[in-house]
């Protein structure tokens, strides 16, 4: 019997066109996927919150510290041109909805997408060279489950939690600067800034951030289960994992700007 | 006639232009000890790798303990998979995880109703199997590679399955340490009653635990049966092969 042939088919539009289709395809079923496998029993319960606590309690002080400085920082350059218009006390008015809308968000998930997207783009590919997912799945272990969906849900869960915290630092900094060089109360602090932000402010940052955080999962289980080429491989997942989640974090920050604005302005 | 417990027909797969298996046919007989020699490349691995269900073929039947493997869902493979055990090259095991936490992996979640002791004792039973009981607090990445090869091998024992599948076993480790694998092939196979697959390139591994031989050279088997019967040819490749490991080995 002949061999069968092999799949040496002609491109249909352009070989480059052809793999970038055959990317979305591959993207879009990925993530088909995930929503599958994570309603379908069994629940990896255990590991995804060892997962949470791997993302949220170790990502606590990079984003302590990155919060605690942004806060100090943008009060700081915010206070000269303030104080043109002799309009200092509007200080913590302009923090709190700068770090609420837009900083908290996006600070902390840019921060995660270092920290988080390219540990598991590079844990993930590294499993995927030395045949660790090929283990698990002989053992009758479904190892999307056990590494993509709790890798996910746990970034989806986590990163919302690290920007209210990093907001909350944020806002002690940047009520630690105020308080060096005027007179104000932590009590009127709080009481300023939140007569200032709104349910919206802080419900869209919340959704923002379970996007980010979703996004952040995926991009570095994506990454990291479909990589090959060996050692190289390794290096190129955790790096596509942090410049493809923070490119799409970006992208997602400006359709974000677009509806909460469209639903401020009704 | 003894009875079949894998068969393999007229099995084909191509990676692109690539062709890598060209109709293999083969039978892996309930209890024996079967060889797969082969230069790198030609499908050794491909091959062991369509058992489990993770590669597919383009043609061709693959039957598991009376299952057709291309046949059935992701529950009836799992169940299949369970039966058969599967020791990779590089051992794969779990980097994150201790040797004890490497071997209750597939325990705790395939075994149910087991309690903790119960975990341990099976846990303790199967390293004590492979002589390597101290090591069980010890992460993979503190163990050499013949330790991790004989912890890749209990991770695989500790389920019993009927089937084990090696894919080189002896790859990249000493003499002494050969020697030590290929003791504990054996006894996997007078100890469980296991049939098993052996890949390698090893002619020692392949002399001391093969009841039999098979030779895989252009995407085919050529040669088949017991050691001496299959290097008793004037096939060049054959001799080739032999004559190259042994001054190899030397």
């Amino acid at each position: 019997m002949n061999p069968p042939s092999p799949t040496t088919e002609r491109p249909l539009l352009s070989k480059r066109l052809d793999d970038i289709l055959l990317s979305l395809y591959n993207v879009f079923t990925f993530i088909g996927r995930f929503f599958r496998e994570v309603v379908l029993p069994p629940y990896e319960g255990r590991e995804i919150i060892r997962q949470c606590y791997e993302v949220g309690v170790r990502s606590l002080p990079l984003i302590s510290l990155t919060g605690f400085i942004t806060g100090i920082v943008f009060t700081n350059q915010s206070r000269p041109s303030l104080s043109q218009f002799g309009a200092t006390s509007w200080l913590p008015s302009l923090v709190s909805i700068a770090l609420v809308r837009a900083i908290g968000p996006l600070v902390t998930s840019l921060i995660a997408a270092g920290r988080v997207g390219s540990n598991i783009g590079a844990e993930l590919s590294s499993m995927r060279v030395t045949e660790q997912i090929d283990a698990m799945e002989v053992s009758a272990t479904n190892p999307f489950k056990f590494l993509v969906v709790s890798r996910v849900l746990a970034t989806t869960f986590m990163i919302p939690v690290l920007t209210m915290y990093a907001i909350a630092v944020g806002l002690l900094g940047s009520f630690l600067n105020v308080s060096s060089s005027e007179a104000t109360s932590l009590q009127s602090f709080i009481s300023e800034v939140f007569n200032t932000i709104t349910f919206l402010d802080i419900f869209s940052s919340v959704i923002k951030s379970v996007v980010f955080g979703f996004t952040i999962g995926m991009v570095g289980c994506y990454q990291g289960y479909n990589s090959s080429k060996g050692t190289e491989g390794v290096g190129k997942a955790a790096n596509a994992s942090v410049v493809t989640s923070m490119f799409l974090v970006f992208v997602e920050e400006l359709l974000a700007l677009q509806i909460v604005g469209a639903i401020r302005d009704m | 006639m003894p009875q079949s417990v894998i068969q393999i027909k007229d099995l084909h797969v191509a990676f692109g232009d690539n062709y890598v298996l060209r109709g293999v046919d083969l039978d892996l007989y309930k209890g024996e000890n079967l060889v797969v020699l082969g230069r790198s490349g030609t499908g050794k691995s491909v091959l062991i790798k369509m058992l489990v269900g993770l590669l597919k073929p383009d043609s061709g039947s693959v039957t598991v303990l009376n299952e057709d493997v291309m046949a059935l869902d992701s529950i009836e493979l799992d169940k299949l998979r369970l039966k058969v055990g599967f020791s990779f090259q590089n051992s794969a095991l779990y980097d994150s995880m201790t040797v004890r936490e490497n071997l209750e992996f597939p325990l705790v979640r395939n075994v149910r109703n087991l309690t903790r002791s119960e975990i341990d004792r099976q846990v303790e039973e199967a390293l004590d199997n492979v002589g390597l009981k101290q090591a069980i607090n010890q992460v993979p990445s503190e163990l050499s590679g013949g330790q991790r090869k004989r912890i890749g091998i209990a991770r695989t024992l500790i389920l019993k399955p009927e089937i084990m599948l090696y894919d080189e076993p002896t790859a990249g480790l000493d003499p002494i340490t050969c020697t030590e694998i290929n003791s504990l092939i054996n006894e996997v196979q007078e100890r469980n009653g296991a049939s098993s697959i052996i890949i390698t390139h090893d002619l020692t591994c392949a002399k001391t635990v093969g009841d039999r031989v098979a030779m895989l050279f252009d995407g085919q088997f050529q040669r088949m049966g017991t050691f001496d019967e299959v290097f008793a040819t004037d096939d060049e490749r054959v001799q080739q092969f032999y004559h190259y490991n042994f001054t190899e080995s030397k």
